[in-house]
This record gives structure tokens, C-alpha cells and sequence, in this order.
């Protein structure tokens, strides 16, 4: 019986899983199922479904949605976008890689606040670049940079962009080198080199890229309270969620809300991962994986 | 060998396009920070280019005020528990499953791979009901505890391409050679080991001390961490001098410039996310 | 043609004034151990690397300064270089394209080279699908089918298995036979080497050794490097005696030889004593003879290798027709026509 467990792969090895499974089930898989099971018995409303279908009735819960995705989609697209032509720039080995990495993944140490209050102060009504450019004389009131959906937005670069470059940079290290110099023996200029033969290759790579930069992205939270408009404009859902735990001590409500923003987060992964899926083969040729 | 022949570097289109963009991202950067180390070291900034004078006095009085030095003993508690419970549970469970191939073993390693597929506030506050609900609600072992979910997969994650790349040939020839269980972890695998195990750590340690939203849910008071001090004094209502929170802001981005430079200097930053590209 | 080609990096010369001219139609190899220089010969001619100093013209016209995707060479690479995320078709199709020639040509022409290569079957298949050999011969059609006025294969065999490599080896005769393009072929195996090419180009260490037919650098190795190479496996250092034109009688560790003066002859009279283990036979004939005892003997189908040591304690390496016990004495004799004395300090 032993043996033919082995043959299969199981053995006293797999006790070390042990530890890691309990920890997982206990304080992820237990949490979140009773997350789930409270979202089903509203405090507040009325029904099991009670909880979902206030949150869907009420556009000002509602809509939080739509302005989450509103700044996470574009956000990422433009981190991955952003990403390819520094990374294929910087694929080569030169002098001073390490310290030009480093630099560009400096803004993961400020932490929200500190970008939060460095954009109020650089970008503020009273703030240098608005001084500049009213001295300048570009414009005559000065702009609104902050407060609104585009602080937020920039927050998610300055944060979302490391993390996009490394992913992406890795990737592009993951693709031989020999053939580029294939496709140029055969007669393929620079940008046909690109592509043709790197960014098809890419793609798959780029596709997790942006999944694992979206996930970061639609979590936002404290800058879209510090830098944005938290009441109007960039009202994420995790601020609802939260008003709704710490404001509205409604635990139930609060849960409901966190498993509808899981849901929708799962949903643009699932889409991403799907259209993935299609693409050509990856450089193992059995389906992207 | 060098790449193919490329034409002088100045006529690439490309080139300065990505310059260009790498240009004004560190230009902003440094903008950025500059206005708040600024403002943390001025006296009074009403309008002006520039504070009225120059001071010290706001670290002082932030570390005073929000008592900074047992608030970065907690952060720093936090962060160690973080990696040492992270390593001790991820790095046996990468072992089988690197070792071996069961049926069932996709399905645990997607199992491990969800908690970092969703977002914190998804588990986070179910998860603070229920520390709250088994009384350890606002205690350093929640804030660890709460912490401890996606780092654990991320441990997960990374070591276990890394482990199915020694090649297992080497056990078994420590076996043949009369090895016993222990002495083949500790002496042949542990040393092979430590390069990932560093790397993973140094990655957990800087994720831990700068999330935000798990620690928010689960700490109360006496156990926040720095980033959750940090937020309270910039959002909480209150009269607080700017100019404080600010200085509060910098001490905070040192701390993680310190971890990020101790981090890249034992690792190469792209070879960690390679690792987690694999799943 | 390549006229005092090189290319160094730093103070480490890769590759020294290579000079070489290549006739249509010829088949080169480039032939030497790693590091020697050869790939990096290959790459300055595909383009791929820029050279130190020299120059390389096609017909003529100089290459320098021009781009890789402008030379238009097929280049086969020792990995292959398939691109991985397109199926056959469209990997050989590829220099087609970029040609931007008419699709119905392209096919054409795509399933000609296909067939060429024996591999018609397989045209929507993706290369991770293929075996070793068939995914280089997707790498053979791909840089043929451009019909290029030169092909540049690196090393093409040393991923396959022995078998493999043998039936490939014919198959690129044949192609080069049926198609008659200008080849040169990079190399550390010898046997590919003397088997395919119209002449041989042997390198060490970035420096030329010899230009010749492989007959020429068989029978007549320029220095006592390239006789290794090719299989003079016994090597003895000695002092010429006595020279008459090429004759000379050489004396060392108790052994004289006579035999043919060759090398670059610095007028030194120290010289290396080759002889190929084939032409020292335990009991043959031959002006020269040396006693060894045995201490090995192989078997290898047509007779035996015998190892041994004179009683000077040089080792000598000689063939027998019929095995020889351990521990005996026996003459090794070898006719002086076969015995090489090279002068010279290529070692």
C-alpha cells in the first residue's frame, strides 16, 4: 500500500504541506467562509440576499464599481504599457543597470502618505508646479491636479510602475536572445525584430504582468482618501467597505461589500486569463500558461 | 558577445522615448520627495517657493508626539515574526511540493496562490471580525497573524520554483553516502537554500512593513505599525502641524530605503519576480 | 573573402588576422576546439559582431558597416534559434517576408525547401512538438530558403545524439551537393569537418594554423598543433641530428628517428617527433623501431591499440593486428615517410 502511494508521489513528505494547509484554512479559508456566511445574514435588510441587493439598489454603493475599475484598468494599462519600451531599453547588461533599477524601484519605499502629502504640496493649488506655471504664464487660475481623479491615478503610477518594470524586465530576460539575432541574419530590421518576434513572445508574460498590477491597483485605498475625492469622484469600494465596518459597525454589510469587490477582481483576472489562453503558444508551445 | 550591431544610440527613436519617460518619473520622484523632506524641515510654509526658515524641531516633536520609538519596536516585532513564521510554514510546504507530484497538487497550489489574488480588504475584514470575535482583536498576534496570509503564499510562491531547481540528484547521492534526514537539510539543502530563503524574506519584510490595509484592520492601539500611525495623523481629524505628519513620512521612507537598499544589494531584484511569474 | 580580420575584446584577442578566400560554391569549415575563435569568426561575418580590424567583401563589395539584416546570409545557429511561437511554416517563411515577396511565391518556395529538408508533414507544426533533429532541419530550410549567397552554420550537430548527427551530416552533404551554396561551417569535431568540407580552416586560440583540403591537413599538417588535432597522437621531443633537405635523423630519450622536416622550421633544432598510432605497428615495417613494454591493450574491431612505455619511460601509442599480452616487450616500426619531425614552437 506504501509503495503504491509513493508510486503516485505520496509519502511523509507530504507532511510539511501540513502546516501550511492548517495555517491557510485557518486563518484564510475559515475567515473568508465566515466572511461569506455573514454577508448572508444581513443586520440591516431584509432577506438573505439583503446585503447584495442594497448594495446594487443604492448607486452611491453602486457605483463604486465602476470608478474602482475606472482608475485600476487605466492604471495598469498604462504601468504594463509604460513597462515595455523602458524594459526593452534596459534588456541588454550595461553599467549602472543595477543602480537604474534600484532608482526605478525606489517609490515602493514612500509609502502612500508620504506620496500622498508630496503630491498636495508638488501639485497643490499653492504648490510648485502650479507656481511655476502661473509665473510662467501657461495659465492664469491655478490647475486642479489633486483632490480629484487624476492624483489618485498618478499615485497608482508612481506605486503600480515598479513593479510593472521588474515584472516585465524578468520576462523579456526570459526570452532568448538568439533569436533576435536569428531574425536579423534573415532580415528584419530593428522595430520588425520587436514585433514580430519579441512582443508575441512577451504577451503571455505581460498578460500576468498587468493581472498582478490591476490586483495591486484596484485595492486602493488610503491615497484615494488623502490625494482624491474620496466622497465623490474616487469613492473605491474599499472605502465603502471599510465605512461600513468602522463607521457603520455593520460587519455583515461590510463582509457583503468585500466579497462583491473580490468578485469583481476575480472577474477581470478570470477575462485576462481567458484571452491569454487563446494566445499563441508560448516559447513551451503547450498553450500559455 | 555584444548584441547586433546597433546604430548610434542618439538617432533611436525608442531610446528616447524610454529615456524620456525614465527621465521624468525619477525628476517627479525626486520632486516629490523633496517637497515633503522640504516641509518637514521649514518652519512655516504659507506661499511661498520655499519654508521661512529651516528646523529640526518637527522630527522631535513627531517622535514625541506619536511616541515613535515603541511604534517602530512594534513594526519592527511585526515585520520579524512576519518572516520568520512566513519561512518556517512556506519553506517545508515549497519543499513537497517542489519534491513531489501528487494528485491534487494543482489544486494546492492554486489554494496558496488565491490569497494573493485577492485583495486584502476581501479577507482582511472578515479576518478582523474574527480575531475581534476571539478576543484577539488590536493584539500584535492578530496584526502577525493577518499579515502572515499573503506572505506565507508568497513564500510559497517564490521557493518553490526555486527548490524544484536544485537538482534532487544531490540528496540522493548525501543518502547514498550515508546522510541521515537532518543532516542532508541542514547541511546540503540548507546552504543551497539560504540565497532563495534571503531574497524571500528580504521581499516579505519590505511588503509587510508597507501594507497598509491589513495591519489597519487588525491593530488597535499600542500595536500599530508605523504605516498605520502614519495614515491616522495625515487622515484622522485633528490639528497637527503638516509639517510633523511630513517629518513622520520621512522617517517612514528611511526605514524603507534602509530594507530596499539591504534588499537589492543580496539580491538581484529581477531574478525575485521571475519566481513568481510560475504560477 | 576576409582580409586580416580580427577581433579582440580588451587586451584578449578572440580572433587574429584571419585571412581567407572563398571561392562559390565552396564548402568551408572552420575547425578547432572552444574558445579558438571560429564562432566568433562566424559572427563578425553574419554581421552580428563588429570586428576589431579588418575586412570582409562579398564580391568585391565591402560588408563593413552593414547591418546583419542587410547582408542577407542564411545563418544556422547552434540552438537553433526557432521561433517558438510560430509553427514551421511561418518560421521559414520568415526571411521570405521580411523580403516582402508575394505570398504565393513565399509558399512556394516555402514548401520546396520544406521537402528539400524532408520535412513536408510537419509545415503547421510548432517547433516544441518537433524532435532535436527535425527542429534542425526547420533551422537548415529556414536560412536555405532565402537562396543566400552565403550560409554560416555554427556547431548545427552538437545538440544531437551520435546516430542523429551522422544521418544529419549526410543530409547537409547532400543539400550542399544538390544546391551548391556557398558554406562555411563552424566545427570542433573533426571527423564533420574532414567528412563535409571542400577545405578546412584550422584555428587555436584565435590563430590560423592552416588553410587546406582536408587531404592536405591529414597527411600534411603545417605544425605539430594541427598533427595533434588530427590524430598524431604520439609526440616526443627531440634534437635534430642531421638535416638533408627534408630528411632529417632526429635523437631523444634514447630513440632515434628518421623522418620528414616540416613546421615553420625557425632553424631551431629542437623538434616534436609525430608519428600517428596507425602507422606504429607492433611488428610492421619500417626504417624506425622502438621497444616498449606493454601495459595496455584495447580491442577495437580491426585489431588492437597497444599502450606503452619505452625504457626511457616515454609513452608511445602503436596498432596490432593481433592482440599482445601485458607486460610484454614489443617493436613498434614505422617507415620514415610517416614519421614527422616538426621544428618550431607550436606545441
Amino acid at each position: 500500500m506504501r509503495r503504491r502511494l509513493a508510486a503516485h508521489g505520496i509519502d511523509r513528505t507530504l507532511l510539511l504541506l501540513l502546516p501550511a494547509l492548517v495555517f491557510v484554512a485557518a486563518i484564510f479559508v475559515y475567515p473568508f467562509l465566515y466572511g461569506l456566511v455573514l454577508s448572508f445574514r444581513p443586520e440591516r435588510y431584509v432577506g438573505t440576499l439583503g446585503n447584495y441587493q442594497h448594495f446594487f439598489a443604492d448607486p452611491f454603493l453602486r457605483d463604486t464599481i465602476a470608478i474602482t475599475l475606472g482608475l485600476a484598468i487605466p492604471a495598469a494599462l498604462f504601468n504594463v504599457a509604460a513597462s515595455v519600451p523602458v524594459a526593452y531599453r534596459m534588456r541588454g547588461a550595461f553599467a549602472g543597470k543595477r543602480l537604474l533599477i534600484g532608482l526605478l524601484v525606489m517609490p515602493i519605499t514612500l509609502g502612500t502618505v508620504l506620496i500622498a502629502k508630496g503630491l498636495l504640496t508638488l501639485l497643490g493649488a499653492r504648490g510648485w508646479v502650479n507656481r511655476a506655471l502661473l509665473e510662467l504664464g501657461l495659465v492664469e487660475d491655478p490647475v486642479r491636479f489633486v483632490n480629484n481623479y487624476w492624483g489618485v491615478l498618478l499615485t497608482l503610477v508612481i506605486t503600480g510602475f515598479p513593479f510593472a518594470f521588474l515584472l516585465t524586465l524578468s520576462y523579456l530576460g526570459g526570452i532568448d536572445p538568439m533569436l533576435e539575432r536569428a531574425a536579423a541574419t534573415l532580415g528584419a530590421g530593428p522595430r520588425q525584430r520587436f514585433w514580430q518576434i519579441t512582443f508575441p513572445l512577451l504577451l503571455p508574460g505581460l498578460a500576468i504582468t498587468f493581472i498582478l498590477t490591476f490586483v495591486l491597483a484596484f485595492a486602493v485605498f488610503p491615497s484615494a482618501v488623502l490625494v482624491g475625492d474620496p466622497a465623490g469622484e474616487t469613492r473605491v469600494i474599499s472605502i465603502v467597505a471599510y465605512r461600513a465596518a468602522y463607521e457603520q459597525f455593520d460587519a455583515s454589510l461590510a463582509s457583503a461589500i468585500a466579497m462583491i469587490m473580490g468578485v469583481v477582481q476575480l472577474a477581470v483576472v478570470g477575462v485576462v486569463l481567458g484571452v491569454r489562453g487563446r494566445l499563441h503558444r508560448g516559447p513551451d508551445g503547450r498553450g500559455a500558461r | 558577445m555584444s548584441a547586433i550591431a546597433r546604430r548610434p544610440i542618439v538617432a533611436s527613436p525608442l531610446t528616447w522615448l524610454a529615456a524620456g519617460f525614465v527621465g521624468a518619473f525619477l525628476v517627479f520622484m525626486l520632486a516629490l520627495v523633496a517637497a515633503v523632506l522640504v516641509n518637514s524641515l521649514g518652519t512655516r510654509w504659507l506661499d511661498d517657493w520655499l519654508p521661512d526658515g529651516l528646523t529640526t524641531q518637527w522630527y522631535g516633536e513627531a517622535w514625541r508626539e506619536f511616541g515613535l520609538t515603541s511604534v517602530l519596536l512594534v513594526t519592527v516585532q511585526i515585520a520579524l515574526a512576519v518572516v520568520v513564521l512566513s519561512l518556517l510554514i512556506g519553506v517545508p510546504a515549497s519543499y513537497a511540493l517542489a519534491r513531489r507530484d501528487f494528485p491534487g497538487r494543482r489544486l494546492v497550489m492554486l489554494a496558496f496562490l488565491i490569497p494573493l489574488l485577492l485583495p486584502p480588504v476581501t479577507y482582511g475584514i472578515p479576518l478582523a471580525t474574527v480575531l475581534l470575535r476571539n478576543d484577539l482583536g488590536g493584539t500584535l498576534t492578530g496584526v502577525v497573524l493577518a499579515n502572515l496570509v499573503p506572505s506565507v503564499p508568497f513564500v510559497i510562491l517564490t521557493m518553490t520554483p526555486f527548490i524544484e531547481q536544485i537538482d534532487p540528484r544531490i540528496e540522493a547521492a548525501a543518502r547514498t553516502l550515508g546522510a541521515g534526514t537532518a543532516t542532508i537539510f541542514l547541511r546540503i539543502l540548507g546552504p543551497l537554500l539560504v540565497p532563495g530563503m534571503l531574497a524571500a524574506g528580504l521581499l516579505v519584510l519590505v511588503r509587510t512593513v508597507g501594507m497598509f490595509e491589513l495591519s489597519f484592520f487588525t491593530s488597535g492601539p499600542g500595536t500599530q505599525p508605523l504605516v498605520v500611525v502614519l495614515y491616522y495623523a495625515a487622515f484622522a481629524p485633528g490639528v497637527r502641524a503638516s509639517q510633523s505628519i511630513d517629518a513622520m513620512a520621512v522617517i517612514y521612507m528611511g526605514l524603507m530605503l534602509t530594507l530596499l537598499v539591504a534588499a537589492l544589494s543580496f539580491v538581484n531584484p529581477t531574478n525575485l519576480v521571475a519566481r513568481i511569474r510560475e504560477s | 573573402m576576409l582580409d586580416g580580420l580580427s577581433r579582440s575584446y580588451g587586451h584578449h584577442a578572440a580572433l587574429a588576422a584571419l585571412d581567407l578566400q572563398i571561392a562559390g560554391g565552396e564548402f568551408i569549415a572552420l575547425l578547432g576546439p572552444s574558445g579558438c575563435g571560429k564562432t566568433t569568426a562566424l559572427n563578425c561575418i553574419a554581421g552580428l559582431i563588429a570586428p576589431t580590424s579588418g575586412t570582409i567583401a562579398l564580391d568585391g563589395r565591402s560588408l563593413d558597416g552593414t547591418p546583419s539584416e542587410k547582408r542577407g546570409f542564411g545563418v544556422v545557429f547552434q540552438s537553433y534559434a526557432l521561433f517558438a511561437h510560430m509553427t514551421v511554416r511561418a518560421n521559414v517563411a520568415f526571411g521570405l517576408r521580411m523580403r516582402r515577396l508575394p505570398k504565393a511565391d513565399v509558399a512556394a518556395r516555402v514548401e520546396q525547401a520544406l521537402a528539400l529538408v524532408q520535412l513536408s508533414g510537419h509545415a503547421d507544426k510548432y517547433p516544441s512538438q518537433l524532435s532535436g533533429g527535425q527542429q534542425q532541419r526547420v533551422a537548415i530550410a529556414r536560412a536555405i530558403v532565402i537562396e543566400p549567397p552565403l550560409v554560416l552554420m555554427d556547431e548545427p550537430l552538437s545538440n544531437l545524439d551520435a546516430k542523429l548527427r551522422l544521418e544529419m551530416r549526410t543530409e547537409i552533404a547532400r543539400l550542399h551537393r544538390e544546391l551548391g551554396l556557398t558554406t562555411i561551417y563552424v566545427t570542433h569535431d573533426q571527423e564533420e569537418a574532414f567528412s563535409l568540407a571542400d577545405r578546412l580552416v584550422v584555428l587555436r586560440d584565435g590563430v590560423t594554423q592552416q588553410i587546406g583540403t582536408p587531404a592536405e591537413v591529414y597527411y600534411r599538417p603545417a605544425n605539430h598543433y594541427v598533427a595533434d588535432f588530427v590524430g598524431f597522437r604520439n609526440a616526443v621531443p627531440m634534437t635534430l641530428e642531421r638535416r638533408t633537405g627534408d630528411a632529417g635523423v632526429a635523437r631523444g630519450d634514447g630513440l632515434t628517428a628518421r623522418g620528414t622536416v616540416c613546421g615553420d622550421g625557425s632553424g631551431a633544432a629542437a623538434v616534436t617527433l609525430a608519428i600517428r598510432p596507425d602507422d606504429l605497428v607492433v611488428g610492421g615495417a619500417g626504417e624506425n623501431a622502438f621497444e616498449i613494454t606493454v601495459d595496455a591493450v584495447e580491442f577495437r574491431g580491426r585489431g588492437f591499440v597497444v599502450d606503452g612505455r619505452t625504457a626511457s619511460g616515454q609513452r608511445l601509442r602503436g596498432t596490432s593486428a593481433a592482440a599482445v599480452p601485458i607486460g610484454e616487450a614489443v617493436t613498434l616500426r614505422a617507415p620514415a615517410a610517416k614519421v614527422l619531425l616538426f621544428t618550431g614552437t607550436e606545441r
